[in-house]
């Protein structure tokens, strides 16, 4: 049964991948094109058979209190990698602003259940190792979609691989509470996306141009913290 | 006494007669002036504040509702978007190249799905409540970014900012720019590349077609 559902995957997969490969005209940003359409066309079949149908499931399930206390407990566990970033990023103000949000919400909050410090305003920063990379001085590269991940740049690929080193959360050792962990991470994550679904699919001719494009200005205005130097427009 | 009253109530017809034009030539000179205190920022806040009001207390755009949503964006929304600018951004280049009548054509495409992606987003309002960031804005200026954002509980907010520009004595919206995505810029290449292939006409045709089958689709 397994062997056979990956094999219509892969043979989908290589479909995709030779008629994307044809099709498509080249954009510097995109080398790869082909390969990641193929991927992208697989990520959007799991996503329809599985992860959206878990996703929903949990959405319908758990009541907003709920999703709070596990978006704030994953939340809280990332801060302490985020305040290590600020710092990399000669940020120390940031940094400190982190280190005492983990305190506070780590006690006060019970083990990161409530996020009081965003309460009394030590406001959450977003940070990786991928936006440290980018304010050293290291460039986008060539875009990617990967499977389960996403769109990721070259540069955030390698970050991304550094932030799954350093996760907590993938360090836990016993094998069956951090699996459990990291689906529960995922499927929450996902099910906080789900509105915006709705938006992307009428708003695209083509998703994956869209989710692309979306993703590169998104990572730029992550890079310069919400405050990118604004392009002039009509280049 | 009767004749008295004739005389006043001559000079005072003479009298309202020279003092109407004068004081609607005032009226007329002092309303740009009178027009003048709303700022981009406050615009933004008032229109957000009125659109919000409304869906805090309407299940039906809650439950999902498109259709209303787009009433209510293209009746307190759409009066202060400037979808020819908007256009002529997502375009890029190409823009130069269509006739007045394509742009036009280009221009009312555009809105309508715009303002259908606007209001899908209006649907799916939970419990959101919107924070005002200082506006940086020096005086003489005639383009301002303003930032808001969306505070949402057990996740982080979202940032939505508004670019506005001056067009005679008010502002109007160009772009939308959500977490550091334009609405309006995020179709560049998609435009450039289907008129690269197709030409304006072809660009017009793709909008036109998106913007049936969203309407088909949506009883």
């Amino acid at each position: 049964m397994k062997p056979q559902f990956s094999t219509r995957l892969s043979c989908l997969a290589c479909a995709v991948f030779l008629v994307g490969g044809c099709a498509t005209a080249n954009n510097p940003k995109d080398p790869f094109e082909g390969f990641n359409r193929a991927m992208f066309a697989v990520n959007e079949g799991l996503d329809m058979a599985v992860v959206k149908p878990l996703a929903k499931g949990y959405d319908t399930v758990a009541p907003l209190p709920v999703k709070v206390v596990v978006g704030n407990f994953f939340g809280n566990l990332w801060d302490v990698w985020t305040a290590l970033n600020n710092l990399l990023q000669g940020k120390p103000e940031q940094a400190a602003s982190d280190v005492g949000r983990v305190l506070i919400n780590s006690t006060v909050g019970i083990g990161g259940a409530f996020d009081v410090a965003g309460e009394i305003g030590l406001s959450k920063h977003s940070e990786e190792f991928g936006q440290t990379l980018a304010k050293w001085g290291v460039g986008d590269g060539p875009y990617f979609y990967w499977p389960l991940i996403g769109p990721r740049t070259t540069r955030d690929t390698f970050g991304w691989m550094v932030d799954t080193y350093f996760d907590p959360v993938w360090r836990v050792d016993d094998m069956a509470l951090r699996n459990s962990l990291v689906a529960v991470r995922y499927i929450d994550v996902r099910a906080s996306l789900l509105p915006s679904d709705k938006v992307v699919e009428e708003a695209a001719f083509d998703k994956y141009n869209y989710v692309r494009d979306a993703y590169l200005q998104h990572r730029r205005n992550e890079v310069f913290d919400g405050d990118p130097p604004r392009l002039r427009p009509e280049e | 006494m009767a004749a008295s009253t004739k005389l006043t109530s001559a000079a005072g017809i003479l009298l309202m007669k020279r003092f109407v034009p004068f004081l609607f030539g005032l009226f007329v000179m002092l309303s740009p002036v009178l027009a003048q205190p709303v700022s981009p920022d406050g615009l933004v806040r008032t229109v957000t504040d009125d659109v919000l009001t409304i869906v805090r207390q309407d299940k039906d755009i809650q439950g999902g509702n498109t259709r209303k949503a787009i009433e209510l964006v293209d009746t307190k929304v759409l009066p202060y978007f400037n979808f020819q600018r908007m256009t002529a951004l997502a375009v890029g280049r190409d823009w130069s190249k269509a006739s007045p009548e394509q742009k036009k054509r280009l221009a009312d495409e555009f809105k309508t799905l715009l303002v259908r992606t606007y209001s899908n987003a209006l649907t799916s309002y939970k419990n959101q409540t919107v924070t005002y960031k200082p506006t940086k804005m020096q005086a003489g200026d005639t383009d301002v970014l303003v930032k808001t954002e969306i505070v949402q509980p057990g996740s982080k907010p979202v940032q939505l900012d508004y670019a506005l520009e001056k067009q005679g004595d008010s502002w109007k919206v160009y772009d939308v720019i959500v977490a550091g995505v334009s609405l309006v810029t995020n179709y560049r290449d998609t435009f450039n590349q289907e008129v690269r292939n197709n030409g304006i006409d072809g660009l017009i045709q793709m909008l036109v077609n998106r913007n049936k089958q969203l309407e088909t689709g949506k009883k």
